[in-house]
């Protein structure tokens, strides 16, 4: 059965996202599934609002764009103002704490709300890898590729000496996806 | 030894695929959203023994690809629409003094500055007839990553087969999106080289008439003291006003071409063997056109898919070959109507045409493909 | 064996420059220098762009490159990038290098690439006739410029010199004896050379501007030249219409390709 799963990530440009799309991609591919990743260029790439987008599946993708998110990550509001206009049903919606909801969510969609960024800032003292932490969130509360494969992804990608932080984001993410009280909206 | 595997943007398989067919030299001007394709040049070219130029625009840039050629350097460019525009007359050059290159097109949304990120098809003309004066060419477009990879590969083999400049076509989705590639250490393609002299530098001749339609070229720099120049020339290279001698050689320009249209032109179908809706597209259109393809086959509806690989030399057997068991072939494009004409042409009343035409500088939806597809089922 | 015999190319003879047309002297000049700096014949590559003075690439029994308007100087850049080995050396004429060609000439200049560069000045576009260029003194007649030129010229050595070419020296086709020293002396500096060989074209440039028979414009180029080392103790006003000839500027610079080598050595780890 030809499985097809189109994943959006968004955040403030400079946050990481466009990595942590790569990173998922890879992870997928580790997997042994297809993986395309795209994502904004140009000035929305130099601040604002920015998107990384990555669809995966189990056979070969043809059409390579997301249009009806089922995963959707916003770490800000204004990406989250910006991006989640097309949601498909049944969508998972993984938000930092500090954003506020519209009622607009497709029906039966699943909130993970959890502290993101804090947990970055606070827990590790680097804020650097929320999009790590994030990474972390989303795949524990999606399943979407296993642990082990987001993890050997994260860490071929990460700068050399930063493998144990970066380890220790994708974790606490897990935990706060595991932690986090999921339920339907 | 098994392949790598590895997440790569087209731009950067189409640096990988130029290094595979022995890319040794590379100048370029900066510009989106072909940027990336210099930017992995210049870092990996020293580490090869090749160079690397950044040079003042795109037309001296072209120019330095030739000169390159000349010593018998594998050696190309890579540019988008309005860069494309400014290397035109020197890509003419290379063309009627059959210097061998590969100049890339990165495709954005256009005329002018237009788009500079977003995907469009607009230079696809622009790639056949770009140029002044009467001329063949060979283009190629990649639709993924992967073909991105094999077909630089293949545009150095054409290019140094036929000692002719090669144009890559890709769009910016293309071009930019990340997909998996295999890259096999050794490339699975067999490289190919141009043809060298084999006679005495005393009786060599860079335009001989009597060695087939691709005359063998020298190096500069091994004694052949030969001439080249975009004045109209004899098989001696120097220049020539006579009609009888210009004639042979526009003549033989096209034929090294034309005659051997089943070696340079690459297509793929899909679902093509009881088709009665053909959709025919290229490039990354090509993939939401499969996409729409599917999905009208699951409502029962008998669609195919025609790509053109080698989109100059216009395929005109892929169109005949299937225009009489169509009822229709839907043509779908990121410009408002260029090859579409060109299939208009080829299909010569046989079978009607749809056009789904978009430029807004999106990838044109699979949806709104498959909607034109029912309306001519 | 005549130096003619040897690095010319008699199929292509007779040319097609006019007579009394100073761009046989500069070639000639061009090719005594060759033979003089004892460049090796086969490793020796001329590029030129298009004008009667590139035409000259196609008299010379060298691997020789005629190539586009204005666009000699990066298509030698190429040749000369892709095998350093390689002598290159690139004709050109005013209009060619100055006007349709003037960025990459400056560009030529800053990256102070291998190449030598000789520009046959005859102040006007022969090919085409007689149209003004860049290299037109004020106040001259051409086809575009009707009523006097009111275009401002350059002055092509000071623009090379501070460019960052590292050799840079004019002549006159009037002073053809000492013009293959100044070459010479270009092709040896290891860095990009500009000579200026001042000639004259009087087919459209003498005849529009009635300066008389070939013999008396290259009486004027003997009359208004002035050595390098005698204008030093001129004022500027006494040099207004002179021409300084000889060698203008001699310095060092890294050369491009050279840095280019060391930093694929450094890469290779073999430095």
């Amino acid at each position: 059965m030809v499985e097809r799963h189109e994943v959006r990530l968004s955040g403030s440009g400079g946050q990481g996202m466009l990595l942590a799309g790569i990173i998922l991609a890879e992870a997928a591919i580790l997997a042994d599934k297809n993986a395309v990743q795209s994502q904004s260029y140009g000035p929305e790439a130099r601040g604002g609002a920015s998107r990384s987008e990555v669809v995966i599946s189990n056979t070969d993708i043809d059409y390579p764009k997301v249009t009806q998110p089922e995963i959707f990550m916003a770490l800000t509001q204004e990406a989250y103002n910006k991006y989640h206009h097309d949601l498909g049903p049944n969508a998972l919606l993984v938000v930092d704490e500090s954003l506020s909801l519209t009622d607009d969510l497709p029906e039966k969609s699943r909130v993970v709300r959890v502290p993101i960024i804090e947990s970055a800032t606070e827990t590790l003292k680097r804020p650097i890898v929320a999009n790590i932490v994030a990474l972390g969130v989303l795949v524990g509360a999606s399943s979407i590729v296993e642990h082990e494969f987001i993890e050997k992804a994260v860490l071929n990608r990460v700068p050399r000496g930063t493998e144990e932080l970066n380890r220790r984001a994708l974790d606490l993410g897990f935990q706060l996806a595991a932690g986090a009280v999921g339920g339907n909206k | 030894m098994s392949p790598t595997v590895k997440l790569l943007q087209g731009n950067e398989a189409c640096v990988e695929g130029a290094l595979a067919a022995g890319v040794k030299f590379f100048a370029g001007y900066p510009i989106t959203p072909s940027t990336e394709i210099a930017e992995l040049l210049a870092e990996r070219l020293p580490l090869v023994g090749g160079r690397f130029m950044q040079m003042e625009d795109e037309i001296a840039s072209m120019a330095a690809v030739i000169g390159a050629s000349l010593t018998g350097t594998k050696a190309m460019t890579a540019t988008s629409g309005p860069g494309f525009s400014l290397k035109q007359e020197n890509l003419g050059f290379a063309i009627f003094t059959e210097i061998p290159c590969v100049v890339v097109n990165v495709m954005r949304g256009g005329p002018s500055t237009g788009l500079p990120t977003s995907p469009a098809q607009g230079d696809v003309m622009q790639a056949r007839w770009g140029t002044h004066g009467d001329h063949p060419v060979i283009a190629v477009y990649p639709a993924s990553v992967p073909e991105a990879y094999e077909l630089t590969i293949k545009a150095f083999n054409l290019s140094e087969k036929y000692r002719t400049p090669v144009i890559m076509l890709m769009d910016e989705v293309v071009g930019h999106m990340r997909e998996k590639v295999e890259l096999p250490d050794v490339p699975q393609i067999p490289i190919e080289e141009r043809p060298r002299p084999t006679v005495s530098k005393e009786n060599y001749l860079p335009y001989d008439n009597n060695q087939g339609d691709v005359p063998p070229l020298a190096n500069f720099g091994d004694g052949y003291h030969f001439h080249v120049t975009g004045l109209t020339h004899d098989q001696t290279g120097f220049p020539t006003s006579a009609p009888a001698k210009a004639k042979v050689l526009y003549e033989r320009l096209h034929r090294k071409i034309e005659n051997n249209l089943d070696d340079i032109l690459m297509w793929e179908t899909k679902d093509m063997e009881d088709a009665e809706i053909g959709v025919l597209a290229y490039g990354s259109t090509a993939r939401s056109a499969a996409r729409a393809v599917s999905l009208a086959r699951e409502q029962g509806i008998k669609a195919g898919l025609m790509r053109p690989i080698t989109i100059w030399p216009f395929p005109e057997k892929l169109i005949t070959q299937y225009a009489s068991q169509l009822k229709s072939l839907v043509v779908a494009e990121m410009n408002l109507g260029q090859y579409v004409n060109e299939v208009e042409r080829a299909a010569q009343g046989q079978v009607p045409i749809k056009r789904v035409l978009q430029a807004n500088g999106e990838l044109i939806r699979p949806d709104t493909i498959l909607q034109a597809i029912m309306e001519v089922k | 064996m005549m130096l003619a015999e040897k690095y010319l190319r008699d199929a292509m003879m007779p040319h097609m420059w006019c007579p009394g047309c100073g761009h046989g002297i500069i070639l000639q000049a061009v090719i005594r220098a060759i033979d003089k700096a004892g460049l090796e014949h086969d490793k020796t590559v001329i590029v030129s762009g298009i004008g009667c003075s590139s035409r000259a690439s196609g008299y010379m029994n060298f691997d020789t490159l005629h190539t586009t308007h204005g666009r000699a100087l990066p298509f030698a850049s190429g040749i000369k990038m892709a095998n350093p080995d390689l002598n290159v050396i690139v004709l050109t004429g005013d209009g060619d290098a100055l006007a349709i060609g003037g960025n990459h000439f400056i560009h030529a200049c800053r990256r102070n690439i291998d190449i030598t560069t000789v520009i046959f000045n005859n102040s006007i576009y022969g090919m085409t006739s007689g149209q003004y260029s860049p290299m037109t003194p004020v106040g001259q007649f051409a086809t575009t410029s009707p009523y006097g030129n009111i275009d401002r010229n350059f002055d092509v050595c000071e623009l090379a010199k501070s460019a960052g070419a590292t050799y840079v020296a004019r002549s006159t086709a009037y002073h053809a004896p000492s013009m293959p020293d100044l070459i010479v002396k270009a092709i040896n500096n290891k860095g990009f050379s500009v000579v200026e060989a001042v000639g004259q074209c009087p087919t459209y440039y003498g005849r529009r501007n009635k300066l008389g028979s070939p013999v008396d414009m290259l009486n004027w180029q003997k009359e208004h030249a002035v050595n390098v080392a005698a204008a030093a103790h001129l004022t500027p006003e006494q040099l207004a219409d002179k021409l300084i000839i000889g060698e203008l500027h001699n310095s060092s610079a890294p050369e491009f390709t050279e840095k280019y080598d060391q930093l694929v050595a450094r890469l290779q780890g073999r430095e």
